[in-house]
C-alpha cells in the first residue's frame, strides 16, 4: 500500500517534469546504447582475431623438439656426483622428429575423456620448382577429417575440396599466396623437391587462404599418406599430435602430463599464445572503462535534474513531512524516481542497442586477409544486455542517493515559515 | 473535565545562530477536547514557533509536549511523522496543495499514507470532507485550477482526513479576504462544536480570534494572558 502511494507520487513528480525527465532517460539511453555497441563490436573483433590465431591453435601439441640431451653421460658417473660439471660445445643429438610409437598413443589419447579432439600432423620442408626458381614452401601432412573438424580447415579453403586431398591420390592444396608465385590454378601439377633432393609432382586441387599473408605464402597441405611419401618415410611416422582439450585452462597441466607420459615434447596454447589474450583483456577493459564513463555522465545528468526538481518541490516536500510522510518515504519517492529513469533509459538503451549492433553487423566488411568474414563482426553475448543493465540502475541509484538524503532531510519548518 | 488532547509543560526553546535568543520561556498550556483556541500576539512573539513545537515537526526544545496522553520526547522521526499523520492535521497560511494531484487526490494523500482504509473507502472519506466543505463538485479538478479560497479549504479538508484530534493552523485565513475568512472561520466552529476535535490557530486577526472559545495572548515568548 505504502509502496504503491510512493510510486504514485514519484510518477507524479516525474511526470510534472517530464521534458526534464526525459532528457535525463536520454542521456541514461545513449550510454547504454554506446555500452551495448561498444562491447558488442569490439568483443566481435576480437574474438574474430583472436579466432584467427586460437582457432587453428592445437590446445596442447606433442612432438619431438631437436635439443640437446638432458641426461648427459657425466650425469651418470659416481666420481663426479658431488661436482659441477660445465661441458661445452654441446651439440644437439640426433633425436628423431618422428613421435615414437604414434599408433598407441594415439590410441591411448583416444581414450582420455579430457581430450576432445585429435589431429596428427607431418611437416616437411621442401621447395616448389618454378622453372629455374624454388620456393622454399613447408608441406603439413595432415588428415582433413580431422583438420576441419578441430581447426575450421574447411572455412579456410576459398577454392576446391578439402576432401580432395584424401581422395585424389598425390594432390595438394596451396596458399593463396603461394599460388600466385607458382601461377597455378586447380588441376595443375607441381613440381616439389625435399631437402634430401627427391623430386615429386603433386596436383593441385585447392587453394587456402588463412587470414595471415606470410602464412599463406609459404604453407600447403597434403593428406597424411602423401607426405610419407614425399619425405619416404614410413607409414607410421608422424611428428606432430595435435589436441583439442575440454577445459582449455587446463591445457598447461594435460601438456606436462602428456610429455612425461609419452616421452615427448609438449607446448600448450597458452604458451604459444598468450600474447592473444593480453590483447583481447585489454580491448575489452577500454570498451567497459568507456561504457562505465558514458554511463557517470548521464549519472551526473540524473544528479542535477533531481537536485533541481528538489529545489522546485520544496513545498510539497514540507506538506509531505508535515502531514505524515517520514523522511526515509521522501528518501524512496526520489530513489524511485532515479531509478526508473535508469530502468527506462537502460530498457529502451538495450534495445537501441541491439538494433544499433545489428546495423553495424550488416555492412558489408571484406578483406581478402579474412574470407570467412563478410560483414563486422558482432558479438550477441546476453552477458553484455545484463551488465548494461545493472550498471544502468547502480548509476543511476548513486546519483539519486545524494539528492534524495538532502530531500530526506528538508526542515518542514523551515520552509512553511518562510513563506 | 474534558479530556486533554494536546498539553505542553515548561517548554523553552532559544535560537543559537548567531547569538542565543531565547524565544520561548517556560509555556504552559493544556487542550481539551472541543476546544477552540486562538493564539495572538505581535510578530516575533513565538507564537509561530510555540505552534511548530506543538506539531512536532520543531524537535529542539527544552520542556515536555504531550499529544493524547503520549510523551513526544524520544520518539524517532518515523514515529513522529506518524503522529503528524495519525492525530494531527494542519492547515497553513499557505495552501501547499500538490499541483501535480486532482483536489480528491490532495485530500487523500495523509489517508493513504496511514493506511488504516482502502484506497476506495479513504476516497469516500475525502468525498465526505469535500462535502461538509462545500467544494465537492471541485474534486476532479486539478490543485492549480482553484481559487484561493477554495484552496484553503481543501486544505482543511486535508487536515480532517484521518479524523486528528487536534487541528493546528498558522495564519490560516492570512491570505483570503473577508468573505473566505468567514466561511473558513463557521467551517473552524463547526468542526470543533460538533466533530468535538481541538484546534488551536494562531492569528492576527483580532477579530476571528475574539470569537473563539479561548484566547492565549502571547508577548516576548511567554504567555501573558489565558
Amino acid at each position: 500500500m505504502n509502496v504503491l502511494l510512493i510510486v504514485k507520487i514519484a510518477k507524479a513528480l516525474l511526470l510534472a517534469r517530464w521534458k526534464q525527465t526525459l532528457v535525463a532517460a536520454v542521456g541514461v539511453t545513449f550510454s547504454i546504447t554506446m555500452f551495448i555497441t561498444l562491447l558488442s563490436f569490439m568483443t566481435g573483433l576480437n574474438d574474430l582475431l583472436d579466432g584467427l590465431i586460437l582457432n587453428r591453435t592445437a590446445h596442447v601439441r606433442l612432438y619431438n623438439d631437436i635439443k640437446p640431451s638432458l641426461h648427459q653421460p657425466i650425469d651418470i658417473s659416481t666420481e663426479f656426483k658431488q661436482s659441477h660439471n660445465f661441458i661445452r660445445s654441446i651439440k644437439s643429438g640426433s633425436s628423431r622428429q618422428e613421435i615414437y610409437n604414434s599408433g598407441a598413443i594415439i590410441q591411448a589419447l583416444k581414450k582420455d575423456s579430457r581430450v576432445t579432439g585429435i589431429a596428427p600432423k607431418i611437416t616437411a620442408q621442401v621447395f616448389f620448382n618454378d622453372g629455374s626458381i624454388d620456393i622454399t614452401g613447408v608441406i603439413n601432412g595432415i588428415d582433413a577429417q580431422a583438420e576441419s573438424n578441430l581447426f575450421h580447415f574447411t572455412d579456410y579453403v576459398v577454392e576446391g575440396n578439402p576432401l580432395d586431398l584424401k581422395n585424389v591420390s598425390n594432390s595438394i592444396i596451396l596458399g593463396k599466396g603461394l599460388a600466385a608465385k607458382l601461377l597455378v590454378e586447380i588441376g595443375d601439377v607441381v613440381q616439389v623437391t625435399t631437402a634430401k633432393q627427391q623430386q615429386f609432382s603433386l596436383k593441385v586441387v585447392g587453394f587456402f587462404q588463412s587470414g595471415l599473408a606470410e602464412l599463406d605464402k609459404v604453407q600447403s597441405y597434403a593428406s597424411i599418406a602423401t607426405t610419407q611419401k614425399i619425405l619416404g618415410k614410413p607409414n607410421d611416422y608422424i611428428t606432430d599430435i595435435q589436441l583439442k582439450v575440454v577445459d582449455m585452462l587446463q591445457a598447461p597441466a594435460i601438456g606436462k602430463e602428456f610429455a612425461q607420459l609419452f616421452q615427448t615434447d609438449a607446448e600448450d596454447i597458452q604458451t604459444a599464445n598468450s600474447q592473444f589474450e593480453t590483447g583481447s583483456f585489454v580491448r575489452s577493459l577500454i570498451s567497459y572503462a568507456v561504457g562505465v564513463t558514458l554511463l557517470v555522465v548521464a549519472g551526473f545528468g540524473i544528479y542535477n535534474i533531481l537536485n533541481m526538481m528538489i529545489y522546485e518541490k520544496m513545498d510539497s516536500i514540507a506538506i509531505l513531512k508535515a502531514t505524515g510522510f517520514s523522511g526515509v518515504d521522501v528518501n524512496r519517492i526520489f530513489l524511485v524516481i532515479a531509478l526508473s529513469i535508469g530502468f527506462f533509459g537502460g530498457f529502451v538503451g538495450l534495445g537501441f542497442g541491439f538494433l544499433l549492433s545489428f546495423a553495424i553487423d550488416q555492412i558489408p566488411f571484406n578483406t581478402a586477409s579474412l574470407p570467412t568474414v563478410k560483414t563486422y563482426p558482432i558479438n550477441y553475448n546476453p552477458i553484455f544486455y545484463v551488465i548494461g543493465s545493472t550498471f544502468s540502475l547502480i548509476t543511476t541509484y548513486l546519483a539519486g542517493w545524494a539528492p534524495s538524503r538532502k530531500a530526506s532531510k528538508i526542515d518542514p519548518v523551515i520552509i512553511i515559515r518562510g513563506k | 473535565m474534558d479530556e486533554i488532547v494536546l498539553q505542553a509543560n515548561h517548554i523553552s526553546k532559544s535560537f543559537h545562530d548567531p547569538v542565543t535568543v531565547p524565544v520561548l520561556k517556560d509555556v504552559n498550556l493544556a487542550i481539551t477536547k472541543g476546544e477552540f483556541v486562538a493564539i495572538t500576539g505581535k510578530s516575533g512573539c513565538g507564537k509561530s514557533t510555540l505552534l511548530y513545537i506543538l506539531s512536532t515537526m520543531d524537535t529542539d526544545y527544552e520542556g515536555e509536549l504531550m499529544i493524547g496522553g503520549e510523551v513526544m520526547r524520544g520518539k524517532s522521526e518515523k514515529q513522529l511523522a506518524r503522529v503528524r499523520n495519525e492525530k494531527i492535521g494542519f492547515v497553513f497560511q499557505f495552501h501547499y496543495l500538490l499541483n501535480e494531484f486532482t483536489v480528491v487526490e490532495n485530500v487523500m494523500l495523509p489517508g493513504l499514507k496511514l493506511t488504516a482504509h482502502t484506497e476506495s473507502e479513504v476516497k469516500v472519506h475525502a468525498m465526505d470532507r469535500l462535502k461538509t466543505l462545500g467544494i465537492e463538485s471541485l474534486a476532479d479538478k486539478k490543485a492549480n485550477q482553484l481559487s484561493g479560497g477554495e484552496k484553503q479549504r481543501v486544505a482543511i479538508a486535508r487536515a480532517l482526513i484521518n479524523n486528528p484530534s487536534v487541528i493546528l493552523c498558522d495564519e490560516p485565513t492570512g491570505n483570503l479576504d473577508k468573505k473566505n475568512s468567514l466561511i473558513v472561520f463557521d467551517i473552524f466552529k463547526k468542526l470543533a462544536e460538533e466533530n468535538k476535535q481541538a484546534l488551536l490557530i494562531v492569528t492576527h486577526d483580532q477579530e476571528f480570534a475574539n470569537n473563539t472559545h479561548r484566547i492565549i495572548e502571547m508577548e516576548d515568548g511567554k504567555i501573558i494572558k489565558q
